[in-house]
Parts: C-alpha cells; sequence; structure tokens
C-alpha cells in the first residue's frame, strides 16, 4: 500500500509515452490540473478549515496577471506566473486580514470571499485594459518552449504534473508541521486553540497565503494552456465552484482529497469547457447533484469514507 | 444633473428596493427558521421567472394573473425542496448546509440553461412601457406595480406570522426548535412550510419583476448576492431589516447607477457587503447572535 | 512576587454584576481552590484571567507582568494555561495530537512536540488511548484530556475548570494525585471545584466565591469553619475530609 503513490507516479509518468490518444492525454492534463487548484483551495479549506466560496478570485489574478505581463510586456510567462502568485498572496492576505481581523468564520467568511471574486470579476469585465468582456488572447508563437508555449500537449502533461507532485508533497509536510497541527486546531475548535498558544489570525492568514499562491500559479497554467482568460472563466462563481468541488468530493483536509475527487470527476469538464455554452450546461447540472449527493452520504469525501471503512474492518 | 433625474433615480431605487425586500424576506424567513443559508434562492427566483414568462408567451396570461398558479406552485416546490434537499444536512456542520444549497443551485441554474438556452428574454406587456408621473417624476408603471406588490405580500405574511396560528408555530420554531417540539410542533412540517412561503416569497418577486427585468439562467447569481446584501445589511433574521435592508440597496444601485456605468454599480453594492460584514455582521437592525 | 495576582477585577453582563472588585494571589507551587455555589462566578473569573474576557476594571499579573488586554494565546505564551468547564477537544484528533498542540507553545519541532506529549500522556494516565480520537472518549478521559492538554503548554499557571466533575471516586483519587504531581514539579495551579472533599484536601488555600463577591479565604479548615460560607451553600451538607 505504501507503494502505491510511487507506483501511480511511475504509471503517470510513462502513460505518454506509451499512449498516442491525444484525448486521454488532455483529460488526465486537465485531471491533475484541477487536482492543483484543488489542492490549493485544500489548504485553506480543508486543512484549516475556512470555506472559501470565491477562490477564483486567485486564480483569476494568476491567470490575468501572467498574460497581461505576457502580452503588454513580453515577459515570459514561465516568470509572470509567479508575478501572479506574488500579487494572489497580497490580495490574499488584504483579504484575510480583513476577514480574520473581524473573526469571519463560516458562512460569513465565504460569502466574503464571493464578493471580492465578484468586484475583480466586474472591474475585469469593465476594464478595456485588460481586455473587458472580452478578456485576454495570448499571442500563439509556435512550439516556444521559452515562452511557455508547446507545440505538442504532452509538455503541458508534464509540467502541472510535476507542479501536482510538488504540491502534494508540499501539503504531506504542511500535515506533519507545526503550521499544519495548529491549523487543524482551529479547524477542529479554535478558542481551544487559542487557549493553547494558537495565534488563530497569523495561521489562517499563513494558510491563505499559501492557498492564493498555489491556485495562482494553477490560473497561470490554465491561461498558457488554453491561450485564453477573460472575466467569467477567471473570476466566475462557476470556477470557485470548480476549484472547491473535486477537494469536497474527495476529501477536505487530506492530501489525496483533490487527486481523487478529480480522477472521480473525470474529464467532465475538460474539453467543453469554454465551447458551446449548451453542453457547458449539462456538466456542472452533474456537478450540482454530485455535490448534493456527497453532502448527505459522503460528509467527509471519499478519503473519509474509505477511512471509516478502514477502521470498521 | 437635474433635481428630476435624481429624484426619479431615487423613486426606481425605493421601487427596485421593494422587489429586493421581498426577495430578502424569503431568504431572512428561511435562515430565522431553520438557521440555513439558501444559495438556490436567486436560482429558484430565476425559475418563478421563467415560468411566468413562459405563461405569458405560450398562453398570454399576465404575470400578475399567472401568480394564481406560480404562487402555490411555488409553495410546493419550496415544501418538497426542504423535505427531500434540507432535511438531511439539518444537524450537519454548516459548511455542509451551505454545499447542499450551492449544489442545488448548480443544478438548478444550469437546468434552466440546457431547457432555456443562455439567451436573455424579454416579456413586454401592454404596460410594459407605460409610466405614471408623480409632480416631475416619472415613474415607470411595471415597477410601480411590482413595488405594490411587494408591499402587499409583505404586508400578508407579517399578518400570517403574527396574527395565524401556523405563523406562530413557524416563530415558536425559530426561537427554540426543542422547545417547539416539546409543546406538540411539528417542527418538521414547520420547517417545510418555511422554505415553502419563503419560495413562494421568490416567486411572487420574480412574476412581479419580469415585465421590467430580464430573463437568464444567470440572473439568479446577482440576485442571490443582492438578497444576502439586503439580508446581512438588515439583519438575518429580521424582518423589518430585509425591509430596511431591501430599500436601502435599491436607491444605492439606483442612485450608484447614475454616476457610474453600467454593471460598475454592482461593485458599489459588493463594497457594501464587505464593509457591512466587516463592521456590523448582525446588520443594522438585527442583533448580534451566537 | 505572587506567581499570579489579581486585584480589583470586576465584570458586568449587561444588569448581571457576575464579579465585583476581586483580589486574589496565588504563590508559587501553590494550590489554590476556587470555590462557591452555581453562578458564583468562577469561570467568569477564569476566562478573565486566561484573556478571553475583559473586565470592566482592575488587572492581572503574571509575575508581574500585566496580562489584561492580551490575547488568550499570547498569555499562554506567557505560561498561563486553562481548561474548560465543558471540555474543548478537538474531536476528530487522536488524543497525543491534541495534547501535541499543546506542545507546539514550547516547541517548533513536530517529533520533539510529540515526544513531550508523550511524556504528558504518561503522566496523565492516558498513554493507552494515545491513538484513539478524542472524540471517542468517556467524559472521565476527556476531562484528563482537558488537563494534558493544558499541562503540555508547559505553563508556571495551571487553570482547571471542574475537572473533576462527573467522575467517580477511583478518577478523583487518580486526579487527585495528578494535580499533586503537578504541583510537585513547581506549577501553581489555581482549581475550581464542586467535589468538596477532593477541593479541601488538595488545596493550600481556598478562596470562596458568591454572587461575584470573594466573601472568604484562607485554610481549607478555616473557611470550612466560616458561617458566611456556610450560608453561602446553604441548606448543603459540608463535610472536611
Amino acid at each position: 500500500m505504501r507503494r502505491l503513490p510511487l507506483l501511480l507516479l511511475a504509471a503517470a509518468l510513462v502513460i505518454p509515452l506509451l499512449v498516442r490518444s491525444e484525448y486521454l492525454i488532455g483529460t488526465l492534463t486537465l485531471i491533475y490540473f484541477f487536482a492543483f487548484v484543488g489542492q490549493g483551495w485544500n489548504i485553506l479549506g480543508g486543512y484549516a478549515g475556512q470555506f472559501s466560496f470565491g477562490h477564483a478570485l486567485f486564480f483569476g489574478i494568476g491567470a490575468y496577471t501572467s498574460s497581461l505581463l505576457f502580452v503588454k510586456a513580453g515577459l515570459t510567462p514561465w516568470v509572470g506566473m509567479w508575478c501572479g502568485a506574488a500579487l494572489a498572496v497580497l490580495v490574499g492576505l488584504v483579504t484575510g486580514h480583513l476577514s480574520f481581523r473581524f473573526g469571519l468564520r463560516g458562512a460569513y467568511f465565504a460569502l466574503i470571499m464571493l464578493a471580492f471574486a465578484e468586484i475583480f470579476r466586474v472591474a475585469a469585465t469593465n476594464l478595456d485594459w485588460v481586455g473587458g468582456s472580452f478578456g485576454i488572447l495570448v499571442p500563439l508563437r509556435g512550439h516556444a518552449p521559452a515562452l511557455f508555449q508547446f507545440g505538442d500537449k504532452r509538455y503541458f502533461y508534464y509540467i502541472i504534473l510535476v507542479m501536482l507532485v510538488a504540491a502534494c508533497y508540499g501539503v504531506r509536510r504542511l500535515e506533519n508541521s507545526k503550521l499544519g497541527y495548529q491549523m487543524a486546531a482551529i479547524r477542529e475548535n479554535e478558542s481551544a486553540a487559542e487557549g493553547l498558544g494558537v495565534n488563530a489570525y497569523q495561521v489562517k492568514l499563513t494558510a491563505m497565503a499559501l492557498s492564493a499562491g498555489l491556485t495562482a500559479l494553477g490560473g497561470s497554467f490554465y491561461a498558457q494552456y488554453f491561450s485564453y482568460v477573460d472575466p467569467a472563466i477567471g473570476f466566475g462563481p462557476a470556477n470557485s465552484i470548480e476549484i472547491l468541488l473535486r477537494p469536497i468530493i474527495g476529501g477536505a483536509g487530506t492530501v489525496w482529497g483533490p487527486l481523487l475527487g478529480s480522477f472521480l470527476l473525470g474529464g467532465l469538464g475538460e474539453g467543453t469547457r469554454g465551447l458551446v455554452k449548451s453542453y457547458a450546461g449539462v456538466h456542472l447540472m452533474i456537478y450540482g447533484v454530485i455535490l448534493m449527493g456527497a453532502v448527505v452520504f459522503l460528509p467527509h469525501g471519499v478519503m473519509g469514507w474509505l477511512r471509516q471503512r478502514g477502521r470498521r474492518g | 444633473m437635474s433635481s428630476a433625474v435624481v429624484l426619479s433615480s431615487l423613486a426606481n431605487g425605493v421601487m427596485l428596493g421593494g422587489l429586493y425586500a421581498l426577495v430578502a424576506l424569503g431568504l431572512t424567513l428561511i435562515f430565522g427558521v431553520m438557521k440555513i443559508i439558501n444559495f438556490a434562492h436567486g436560482a429558484l427566483m430565476m425559475w418563478a421567472m421563467y415560468a411566468s414568462f413562459w405563461l405569458a408567451k405560450l398562453g398570454g396570461v399576465d404575470p400578475y394573473l399567472s401568480l394564481a398558479v406560480t404562487l402555490p406552485l411555488g409553495f410546493a416546490v419550496g415544501y418538497a425542496i426542504q423535505r427531500a434537499v434540507i432535511t438531511p444536512v439539518l444537524e450537519a456542520p454548516e459548511h455542509n448546509q451551505l454545499l447542499m444549497t450551492l449544489g442545488l443551485a448548480l443544478f438548478l441554474e444550469n437546468l434552466a440553461l440546457l431547457t432555456f438556452k443562455a439567451d436573455p428574454r424579454t416579456l413586454l406587456v401592454s404596460y410594459s412601457q407605460a409610466s405614471v408621473s408623480l409632480g416631475p417624476i416619472l415613474l415607470s408603471l411595471p415597477r410601480l406595480l411590482a413595488f405594490a406588490g411587494a408591499l402587499a405580500v409583505t404586508l400578508l405574511l407579517f399578518l400570517f406570522l403574527k396574527f395565524t396560528d401556523l405563523g406562530k408555530a413557524l416563530r415558536a420554531a425559530a426561537e427554540e426548535r426543542d422547545g417547539a417540539a416539546l409543546v406538540g410542533i411539528p417542527v418538521q412540517r414547520v420547517y417545510a412550510v418555511a422554505f415553502g412561503i419563503g419560495t413562494a416569497c421568490v416567486t411572487a418577486a420574480g412574476a412581479m419583476a419580469v415585465p421590467f427585468f430580464y430573463v437568464s439562467p444567470e440572473v439568479g447569481n446577482t440576485l442571490v448576492i443582492t438578497a444576502f446584501v439586503v439580508v446581512v445589511l438588515g439583519g438575518m433574521g429580521s424582518f423589518a431589516g430585509a425591509l430596511a435592508g431591501g430599500l436601502l440597496v435599491g436607491v444605492v444601485e439606483s442612485l450608484g447607477g447614475l454616476f457610474v456605468h453600467g454593471s460598475l454599480a454592482q461593485i458599489g453594492i459588493f463594497a457594501l457587503f464587505i464593509l457591512v460584514l466587516l463592521f456590523k455582521p448582525s446588520g443594522l437592525l438585527g442583533t448580534p447572535s451566537a | 512576587m505572587a506567581a499570579l495576582e489579581v486585584r480589583g477585577v470586576s465584570k458586568r453582563f449587561g444588569g448581571l454584576r457576575a464579579l465585583s472588585e476581586i483580589d486574589l494571589r496565588l504563590g508559587d507551587a501553590e494550590i489554590l481552590g476556587l470555590i462557591g455555589p452555581n453562578g458564583a462566578g468562577k469561570t467568569t473569573l477564569f476566562s478573565v484571567i486566561s484573556g478571553f474576557l475583559r473586565p470592566d476594571a482592575g488587572s492581572v499579573h503574571l509575575d508581574g507582568r500585566e496580562l489584561l488586554g492580551l490575547r488568550p494565546h499570547l498569555i499562554c505564551r506567557l505560561g498561563l494555561a486553562r481548561t474548560f468547564q465543558i471540555v474543548q477537544p478537538f474531536p476528530h484528533l487522536s488524543v497525543v495530537d491534541n495534547v501535541m498542540i499543546g506542545a507546539f507553545n514550547r516547541s517548533s519541532d513536530s517529533r520533539r512536540a510529540r515526544r513531550q506529549a508523550l511524556e504528558v500522556l504518561a503522566r496523565t494516565g492516558l498513554a493507552h488511548v494515545a491513538d484513539r480520537a478524542a472524540q471517542v472518549l468517556p467524559i472521565g478521559l476527556r476531562k484528563r484530556l482537558e488537563l494534558a492538554r493544558a499541562l503540555a503548554t508547559g505553563p508556571r499557571i495551571l487553570l482547571l475548570d471542574e475537572v473533576m466533575a462527573g467522575l467517580n471516586p477511583a478518577e478523583v483519587e487518580e486526579t487527585v494525585a495528578i494535580i499533586r504531581a503537578i504541583r510537585e514539579s513547581g506549577i501553581a495551579i489555581l482549581v475550581i471545584e464542586h467535589v468538596m472533599a477532593a477541593v479541601m484536601e488538595l488545596s493550600d488555600r481556598i478562596a470562596v466565591l458568591h454572587h461575584g463577591e470573594l466573601i472568604a479565604e484562607g485554610p481549607p479548615a478555616e473557611v470550612a469553619r466560616d458561617p458566611k460560607v456556610v450560608g453561602a451553600y446553604l441548606g448543603e451538607p459540608f463535610l472536611a475530609a
């Protein structure tokens, strides 16, 4: 059982070399992608217990920043994505400070994040220099690795795989660190945690910063993968939901949760995103049903269910 | 800017605010009774709008008249939703309750997207362009009717809660669930009634908005956020707060539209929301809750 | 200088006077028992001392350092830890993880924190349930966990709020022994307790709170004889062990 992660990783590494199907590569790429941004959300929502319904805020900041820097200043997205992450961290610190200083929790926190994301969405729609409602089209340069553009999809596959593995490793280390324990304490019982010396405000803010940065990196990847971002895709509520759905279904607060959730939901979103709107409705509708079902039957996600079975068995 | 324009805008804001208040009332009733935050509220209103729209388009029935059908239907749908979807999570942790109504909203919104397609629709009735003049101000008739309708429904709701047995049972269950159960109030059924009434409110609001509002699957999103702003502003669970908050938000949005173009005015609403959440999360009229 | 000094602390909740001009001193490695009828204000006093409530007047000093205005986590860092009357475990975390949270107050290294946690578990008789989830523990062990967690923070002063409530006599005896051992290690302890025999036996001094006022203070035997105290507990048979 302990070797499973390594086996899976080995499989993931060789699949593109053995398989011809572009469709499969693309589907897996998106699965890894959603697992990655889901892991970003997971740090704040799953581990620290602060559910955000507006994480598209950071996603959009990442996507827009790296794309704008490339389009306006010719800066390679390899650098631009870190600028986006830095900006997202800053915004996260501001929104986090406002929320946590004033003791916002639960539904109120979820909603305020949504409100912040909506502000950015509306602003982006109305500001012409970021493309307005048309968004930003990343100019295609063919195969240009230095500019984060590739002729072959396999490059993207490996890049996101590396990002995902790094994120999961980082979260695993976080889990066992002092910060990780303190985040769990806050999630379980914030007042008791405070009484034991945990600075809830600081811990939550740190979680927010990590979460924001990671999610933003995912946004930049997305922008390069699809060569396009607009206010709805970047900051929209549908995106916020897509981001939180995988970790919730898979099991919030676990390393495997976002991966499991992403594989289970398959590539339902892939390919249909940004295409014909009438198709976009179907997968979101199914998400709604799955979410409702998960809340009733898998309140701790699939990981929670697996653990319960393990305990009884 | 002439005073007539400002006054008209103000008047429009008040009328719009009345409608917002009605939407918020449904939301605050559900929260007050069950402590559930219903994310699907906007989606339900959107469906009510489509129902009124199609009854008018295909059957030629005016939205106000089709309320005879849509209102009880809305109540029934709300009742059913409560029993099927909300009851399983009444005892669940708060975030799961949120996710449940979020999932419902997702489902309803995209079902509409599939069924009706994304294009916004508008309904033109005989009085869509009519207006009433009040001194220098020109009041849009459909909005005026919606305002009057919203007030009427609000009054009816108030009387119901205050004077009928069922209304009192609702208030009892809201205040003290276990105590209410002990004295024989069928709490589960009362909850379902509350959700039904909340949905009925939003159905009425939807029907009344159709003559002057565009109908699209996304309309629920903006509406639910506006409704939340109103409810948080006025205080979760506060009747009077929903009214006051609704009027305030309607006026801010309308006046904001004078100075700022289009959807940017929405930012003002969100900013207001954030400010209220930060400084007075219990609302202007609400009491600080546990 | 006393380890803990409370001076003139008062607190109102609306029209209710929860605490009036409370003066208390706790010396090094001393056990002070805080007793009084229900609603006397004992837990409120704990909440004020540990930073969860702000008083209307008065001051609290830890080794001469003013605690008023500091947030609870800072007060814990400075060396004052409390338990809660209604236990507040981290329900889904294991017992050892629960205690580790406390241990992290003094160290940043996970392995060291775990070692310390296991030591504390051994001292408090919880080693056998180290890996169980906190929420499956019976009330007696939950109270013990509450105590262990606070102990793990490496306090100078421990505030124990009814750690023996709901325990059977054997458990009470065990807890008394544990508290004594804690005192031996140099920690000063303020104990709120209703289990009269235990608190009388354990405490060096007793302070009695009634309607938010300190009505008596002194050695247990003296306080037991004080007519004001007996009057406060009107009707309750009062036995000194």
